[in-house]
Order: C-alpha cells, then sequence, then structure tokens
C-alpha cells in the first residue's frame, strides 16, 4: 500500500449532521411554543416544510446525478424547520411548498449544495415569498393564549385543514377578519397615520412580558424570545455557535434604539420593544448565524453582526417594510466574503509592536 | 500572560504512563542511517568489516547544520547500502548495518566533562556537537546550533516537558526516572547559553513528574535560577512557539528563533542527551521509546538503541507480527504513517504506535464540503483562517495561500481533528509547502541558467568586439604608415553582468 496518509491520524468526532441536529434539538423550545399557540397550522407547516424540503434536495441530487446520502445529513430538515418558523400561521398550502423549492434548489443545489451557499435558504425563500404574496406574508392569525378571542380555534383539526387546504373562505370568513398586524406593522402603521409609538403601543395592549414569553401575533419561531433564548443558550453551550454575531447584533440594535429613542421618544420606539419585537432574536441566534453564510473570523463575526444591526433597525424604521431582520442578514451575506478577507485574527509572530 | 490561543483537548490514551523505562536488548542487526537529524548528510567514516565500539562515530557531518552518527553498540560493519527508513514516502538512505559483538565495549574517545561549569561554553558546545545530539522531542534539529547566537543574548532556558501528543509517555517517564540527570544538562545548556533562568514546563496531567522533578531541584546545588512551571493540558501547547506564548507572554516573531526574544527551547530528553555526552562522556546511543498504540498488548517504554529495527521492538511489546497494522512514528496528532515498518529506531523516534488499520481516522476519512462552521478559526493556535488557506491550497492559488500565511503554519492538526466535514486541511497545506518549495527551486534554477547565459553572451560580445578593435587598429596602421601611433583604442565591451540575487 503506497497510499499516502497523511496526520492527524486521530478526529474529534465532530460531523455535519451532529451539527445540523444540535441545531434542530436548540429549536425544539421553539417548535413547541409554536404548537401550543398556533395548534394544527403551526403542525402542517413543520411536515409540509420538512417535507417539501427534503424531496427537493432529494430530487436536485438525483437529477444531478449525485449521491443522495446528503438528503440525510440533516440539512435539508433543518432548512425546512427554519422555512416554517419564519412563515405566518395562516399561509395557504402551496406556499411553503414555493418556499421549499426556492430555498433548496434557487438558493442551495444551484450554487453547488451544501457548504457553497452565499445567501441564507430559509431566508432567501421568505423574502421571495413577500415579495411575491405580500398579503399572506404580512398578516397575521390570532394565536390561542394571546388575550383576544381568538376566530379560529386553531386545537380543532378540521377548522385548521380547513383553512390550510382551501383559505380563509371555507370558513366563510375573510383573511381580514380571523388576523391581525404583528406589533412592528402596528406602530409602522399607526406613525404614517400621525400617531405616536407610546400611544400605538397602548392601543395594540402590547406587554413586554407578552413579547418576552410568547403571545404577540407573527410568525411561527418569532413569538416567544424565552424559548429562542433557550435555543441560542444551547448552542452557545455546545460550541457550535460562537457569542459575536448574536450579542454584536442584538446590542447595535438596543444601542440604535435606545439613542434615537432619547432623541426623539414619540417618533422612535424604545429598545427593548426593537429586541423582543419580530424576528431580531431568531435571526440573530439562528439565521445570522447559519455558518455558510457568515464570517469565520471572530471580529469578522462582530462586524457582520454590527452590520446587520444598522440594517435591521434602520429598514424598520426608515424602510417600507415593518420588519428588517431578513433582508439585513441577507444583504450582509453579501458582503461576506470580503468581511473575511479583511478582518483575519492576526497572525503568530506578526505585527508585533 | 499565561496560555496559547486556540488548541485541542484530544483523548489522552496515555496507556503507558505508570510503565516505568525497560531496557531494551540489543537487537541482532543495527541499521544506522547516516541522516538522522535536520540538515546535511553524514559521510560514512567506516567500511565493511570495520570493528566499531560503542559511542565511536561512524559516519561525520559534512556541513553546519549537522551531527554526526555513533555506533549505537560495538561490532561489526556488515553492510553499507540504501535502507528504508522512518518516513511517509517509504524512500531509503544510505545506511551502515552493524552486527552486535554482545560485548557493548565503549569508544572512550570523548572524555567526560564533569567540571563542565568550568570549561569554556565553545568547548563544550563543540562536546554536544560531537555527542550527535539534536532535538530529541522529534524536530531533530541539531542541538548545539541552537545554543549559541551572539546576537540574541538566552535570559531564559526553556525545558520542554509538556509532551502533548496523546499515547507518547517517553518525556514523562524520563522526568519521573531521570530527572537529576535531566537537570544537570539543563544547567550545562545554560551554562553554554549563558543564561541564568530556566523554566521546566510540565502539563498539569503529569502531576507527578513535575513533584519528581522539584524534588531533584532541591537536591541538586546551583539550580536556583530553574523553576518547575505545571500548565493546564491542551494539545498543541509542547510546540515550541505555543510554549513560549503560555509561559511568557512573549511571541517569536514569524520566520525567527526563540533567541530573538531571548529564549532557547529544549526538549528534557535532548537535555538528559546533553548530560550523557557532556558529563559522562557518552554520545547519543539510545533514547527511550514509547510503544504503544490499539494493537499492541504490552504498551510499554523502552530505552532503544538507535538503528533497533521496528519489528525487533514491536515484539518486545508482545506484537510479533505487524501484518495489517498501521505503524505511526510519533504521536496520533504529528506523527508520520509508515508505509514500511521494516525501518529503524532513529533519533527522532519519541514513539511509535501500531494502530488496527480499521482504527486510523487518516485512512477513513470522507472528505465532504466545507460548512465555514469556523471551529478550525477557533483552534488554530497560530491565528490562520484555515478554511480559506486550505481553499487556495487545493485550488493550487500558492500566491494567494502565502498572502494567507501558509508558510507560519506549524502543522499541528488541530484544524482537521476538529473539522466536522473531515476535511485533511494540514494535508493541503503540507502540499502547498511542497509545491511552493518546488516552484522556488525552480525559479532559482532558471534563474541561475540565465544569469550564465548573459555571462556567456557579454563575454562572446566582448571577444567579438576586441577582434573587431584589433582587425581597424591594424588597418589604420596599414592605411596611416607615416603617422603617429594611434591612440591605444580601447575596446568598450560590456562589464560582466553581475549575478542576480540567488533568492
Amino acid at each position: 500500500m503506497s497510499t499516502l496518509i497523511s496526520s492527524p491520524h486521530i478526529h474529534g468526532g465532530d460531523t455535519i449532521r451532529a451539527n445540523m441536529v444540535a441545531v434542530i434539538l436548540a429549536l425544539v423550545p421553539s417548535s413547541l411554543v409554536a404548537i401550543y399557540m398556533f395548534g394544527w397550522l403551526a403542525v402542517f407547516l413543520f411536515v409540509i416544510c420538512i417535507g417539501g424540503c427534503m424531496l427537493t434536495e432529494m430530487v436536485c441530487l438525483r437529477m444531478m446525478g449525485r449521491s443522495t446520502a446528503p438528503v440525510g445529513d440533516g440539512s435539508a430538515a433543518l432548512t425546512g424547520l427554519f422555512l416554517a418558523l419564519v412563515l405566518p400561521a395562516s399561509v395557504p398550502w402551496w406556499m411553503p411548498l414555493i418556499g421549499c423549492v426556492v430555498a433548496i434548489l434557487l438558493s442551495k443545489q444551484v450554487y453547488g449544495g451544501i457548504g457553497y451557499n452565499p445567501f441564507n435558504p430559509a431566508l432567501t425563500a421568505r423574502v421571495v415569498l413577500l415579495i411575491s404574496f405580500p398579503l399572506n406574508m404580512t398578516t397575521w392569525i390570532m394565536p390561542m393564549h394571546a388575550g383576544g378571542v381568538p376566530q379560529v380555534d386553531l386545537y380543532d383539526f378540521a377548522q385548521c385543514w380547513a383553512l390550510f387546504w382551501h383559505g380563509p373562505a371555507a370558513l366563510g370568513q375573510g383573511l381580514d377578519a380571523i388576523t391581525m398586524a404583528s406589533p412592528l406593522g402596528h406602530v409602522k402603521t399607526e406613525w404614517s397615520q400621525g400617531i405616536g409609538v407610546a400611544e400605538a403601543l397602548q392601543n395594540y395592549h402590547y406587554s413586554y412580558l407578552h413579547a418576552f414569553l410568547g403571545g404577540e401575533a407573527g410568525s411561527l419561531g418569532e413569538t416567544s424570545a424565552l424559548a429562542l433564548l433557550l435555543g441560542g443558550g444551547y448552542l452557545l453551550a455546545r460550541h457550535i455557535i460562537s457569542w459575536h454575531i448574536p450579542t454584536a447584533y442584538i446590542a447595535t440594535v438596543a444601542l440604535l434604539a435606545l439613542i434615537f429613542h432619547q432623541v426623539n421618544g414619540e417618533h422612535f420606539a424604545p429598545p427593548m420593544f426593537h429586541v423582543l419585537a419580530g424576528g431580531l432574536i431568531l435571526c440573530a441566534f439562528f439565521m445570522a448565524t447559519d455558518p455558510v453564510t457568515s464570517p469565520v473570523t471572530p471580529r469578522g463575526q462582530l462586524v457582520f453582526g454590527v452590520g446587520c444591526g444598522v440594517l435591521t433597525w434602520s429598514i424598520r424604521t426608515f424602510g417600507g417594510y415593518p420588519e428588517g431582520a431578513m433582508f439585513s442578514v441577507l444583504l450582509m451575506n453579501s458582503a461576506v466574503p470580503l468581511i473575511d478577507h479583511y478582518f483575519r485574527p492576526r497572525v503568530y509572530g506578526k505585527g508585533l509592536r | 500572560m499565561g496560555g496559547f490561543p486556540g488548541g485541542v483537548h484530544p483523548s489522552q490514551q496515555k496507556l503507558t504512563e505508570a510503565a516505568p523505562i525497560r531496557e531494551c536488548p540489543v537487537p541482532p542487526l543495527l541499521i544506522l542511517p547516516v541522516k538522522q537529524h535536520i540538515g546535511e548528510v553524514c559521510a560514512p567514516l567506516v567500511d565493511v568489516g570495520d570493528r566499531v565500539l560503542r559511542g565511536q562515530k561512524v559516519a561525520k557531518s559534512q556541513g553546519y547544520v549537522s551531527v554526526p552518527v555513533h555506533a549505537s553498540t560495538s561490532g561489526t560493519v556488515v553492510k553499507l547500502e540504501e535502507h528504508p527508513v522512518p518516513h511517509p514516502s517509504g524512500l531509503g538512505r544510505l545506511s551502515i548495518f552493524i552486527e552486535p559483538d554482545g560485548e557493548d565495549a565503549w569508544d572512550e574517545s570523548l572524555t567526560p566533562m564533569p567540571d563542565y561549569r568550568e570549561q569554556e561554553p565553545s568547548v563544550v558546545r563543540e562536546r554536544i556537537r560531537l555527542g550527535g545530539i539534536a532535538g530529541l522531542g522529534g524536530a531533530v534539529f541539531p542541538s548545539f546550533i541552537k545554543l549559541h547566537d551572539h546576537r540574541n543574548p538566552i535570559d531564559t532556558v526553556i525545558l520542554n516537558g509538556v509532551e502533548c501528543e496523546p499515547y507518547l509517555t517517553n518525556d514523562h517517564r524520563l522526568m519521573l526516572e531521570r530527572a537529576e540527570e535531566m537537570i544537570r544538562g539543563m544547567d550545562v545548556i545554560m551554562h553554554v547559553a549563558g543564561a541564568k533562568n530556566g523554566i521546566i514546563a510540565i502539563e498539569d496531567n503529569k502531576q507527578d513528574a513535575a513533584e519528581a522533578v522539584r524534588d531533584a531541584l532541591q537536591r541538586i546545588d546551583g539550580t536556583e535560577g530553574i523553576s518547575v512551571r505545571v500548565l493546564p493540558t491542551r494539545y498543541p501547547q509542547g510546540g515550541e512557539k505555543q510554549l513560549v506564548q503560555a509561559l511568557t507572554g512573549r511571541e517569536v516573531p514569524s520566520g525567527k528563533l526563540p533567541a530573538q526574544v531571548g529564549l532557547l527551547c529544549h526538549n528534557v530528553g535532548t537535555a538528559k542527551a546533553i548530560h550523557d555526552a557532556v558529563v559522562l562522556g557518552r554520545a547519543l546511543t539510545e533514547r527511550v521509546v514509547t510503544v504503544s498504540g490499539d494493537a499492541v498488548p504490552n504498551p510499554t517504554n523502552m530505552s532503544v538503541r538507535l538503528g533497533t529495527p521496528m519489528p525487533f521492538l514491536f515484539a518486545r511489546a508482545g506484537l510479533e507480527d505487524l501484518e495489517g497494522m498501521r505503524v505511526i512514528h510519533g504521536g496520533p496528532m504529528m506523527g508520520e504513517c509508515l508505509p514500511r515498518t521494516d525501518v529503524p529506531v532513529v533519533k527522532s523516534t519519541n514513539g511509535v504506535l501500531a494502530m488496527k488499520s480499521g482504527g486510523l481516522y487518516s485512512e477513513h476519512a470522507v472528505e465532504q464540503p466545507c460548512i465555514r462552521c469556523a471551529k478550525c478559526v477557533e483552534v488554530c493556535p497560530v491565528g490562520l483562517v484555515p478554511n480559506e488557506l486550505a481553499w487556495h491550497c487545493r485550488h493550487d492559488q500558492f500566491d494567494r495561500g502565502q498572502e494567507y500565511d501558509l508558510f507560519d503554519c506549524i502543522e499541528c492538526g488541530c484544524c482537521s481533528y476538529v473539522c466536522p466535514s473531515h476535511i485533511p486541511l494540514v494535508h493541503y497545506f503540507r502540499y502547498a509547502k511542497g509545491q511552493v518549495a518546488k516552484i522556488e527551486q525552480e525559479r532559482a534554477f532558471a534563474e541561475q541558467s540565465k544569469a550564465r547565459n548573459e555571462a556567456r553572451d557579454n563575454r562572446l560580445a566582448r571577444e567579438q568586439a576586441e577582434r573587431a578593435a584589433k582587425r581597424s587598429r591594424v588597418k589604420q596602421q596599414r592605411s596611416k604608415t607615416t603617422d603617429a601611433k594611434p591612440a591605444a583604442i580601447e575596446a568598450d565591451a560590456p562589464e560582466q553582468e553581475k549575478k542576480g540575487d540567488s533568492e
């Protein structure tokens, strides 16, 4: 045997699959909260998104004549789970399916499959859906246990199935009747009508505690900051992600919000509202830290996090969309090669004094 | 101060830490390659049929970066021919085969120097060179060279007893059992280097060794400047640069030696060998070797004569048949997998591991795409971005690779060890370093050829010009026979161009 066997001859045992499974585990609390709040609708979305993504991946690999083994590495399932968590519960069945194809085919496999995609697949899919179907993607069904009286009993399989399969018409209602605005959307609309932040939050019956534990309207996975923080903490503890991106991201948003809120509290929402609202925590711990599409160097990760933070706050405050987290992450994704090149660590014995 | 960035915690597997150093018997045939160090090859001094004594010089240095080779027992030279050496290529090198006579008689040409403190440092240094001492930690750089650097005074000598590689325990046992000789050797090093302070660095998985060394320090007079430092166990702390950083907070400038920052590092085994060469007048003929691995029934530490064939060594540890085994020369993180097992123990052999073929990660790993998880960046003790560097190396973009500090890589293997995609990153770095060296060599050769060619063109042009000048002179003389002598015509030959930089 003349094959060259190169050291090291031992390995720590880490695998791609183990990484993916860890992230899926970290999303369990959020997923359970989603099911608790959105009942069967959440279950349908999880099944169709995860199944759709894995199926798309399988078809893509087969069409390219490659081994279909990577379907089992958990990355497609994770993308599906992510996609479900960033969708509103009230979308009809075909919309997440389009999302699956966009995420896996257009945003991952055309670039060469796992490891080669420049943009976060789940967020790309969400943006495509948001731009294509703005109405469905910005109306939020009233969750269970949210204080108000839900128009649809989300724990009733038949009602949910009818809504999922045939749309709100099957329940004899318009989409408007069963949905509500998210806090971010509400504040934005009220401001356009000349109503200040404090008053808008008042008439929304907004509560920080609700937003932290879960209970405000929003996408499946956005609602409970607590569940997301549990998962994020797990990832940090297992060294799947490092603290740099989430910390820089959230701190930047909070800092900007604080400064501007101090300057003009009537126009600019307070920092705590920004941190708990929308997809910020989900994006900070799970989307912006997606290894493939984020920088690898610690300093680069800080820069990336700050960039995401500035963009998120700016889009929320000055942009046309109420939420900017996904756009900011995707925009920063495109800067990753540049960031990685210019923010490398200092090499031992170089640049001394 | 304290610590170094990155690093990993591989499973220790120190199966032999409680196994005392055994004397390995002299094998029926010793095979001594004429080069067992980093540097220039040695020339054999003996011929077939010659009788040699233990410690007799059998091959002499042919350059500065070199140390001689000595017979490791008394006997007869039976053969001088190429034989495989422990190297991943499986290639051979000229070796001296000695058949022992069983007497093990010492050559007494090196006189003991117990009064080394009274001797000139240069005399002691020359003795260390003559003793054939090269770094026994595995790098086998000739020790005498590091001992003297007139530009950089040494303030502290560091003795490296870190032994961070899994499985290996030869330094551990040496510190436990030969602490006094080691400390004396360190004192020799401090005398030659003119250093006042010494640090003996030991990881905290070897507390007993630290105790033994502390006890020995108390027993020996004149060792006040030497202290023992126990460091938290982490690979690759035993790397020279990492150890310097962990102990002193200083960094060795890129491409330089620790002397640049006033430090001198030696392995504990080297210190013991220096003691033997200087104080006892015994050249380097044996070393401590850990024989371990999951295929070895009785893993052990042995004091082994240089030149002992590996199969003989493994047989002493209960492993008779090496068929189907993977033999690793060194530890599992940086050691080399040997394609041939009939190689001898050399100065760099700190351990040999026999692994069952199925158990070797490096042999079975299937590379998958990088998912940019950044774990390699996190564990790299040098501060490289291994995933990007590997990308460039893999695609033969060597200029880009050098821009990403390829040559600062110490090949510790931490990046490959943690990679979830099982990418053999270090392998790519080695490949790229080799290719760059080759390209540099070719460039240097091309430049030399060009310079030679230009010189020849210039010479031809000059000769032609001289001939032309001579002709015109003759013509002038003919046409102006009555005129005064014309002024001497200097041929305006272009000066021979200076040779370009050889770099």
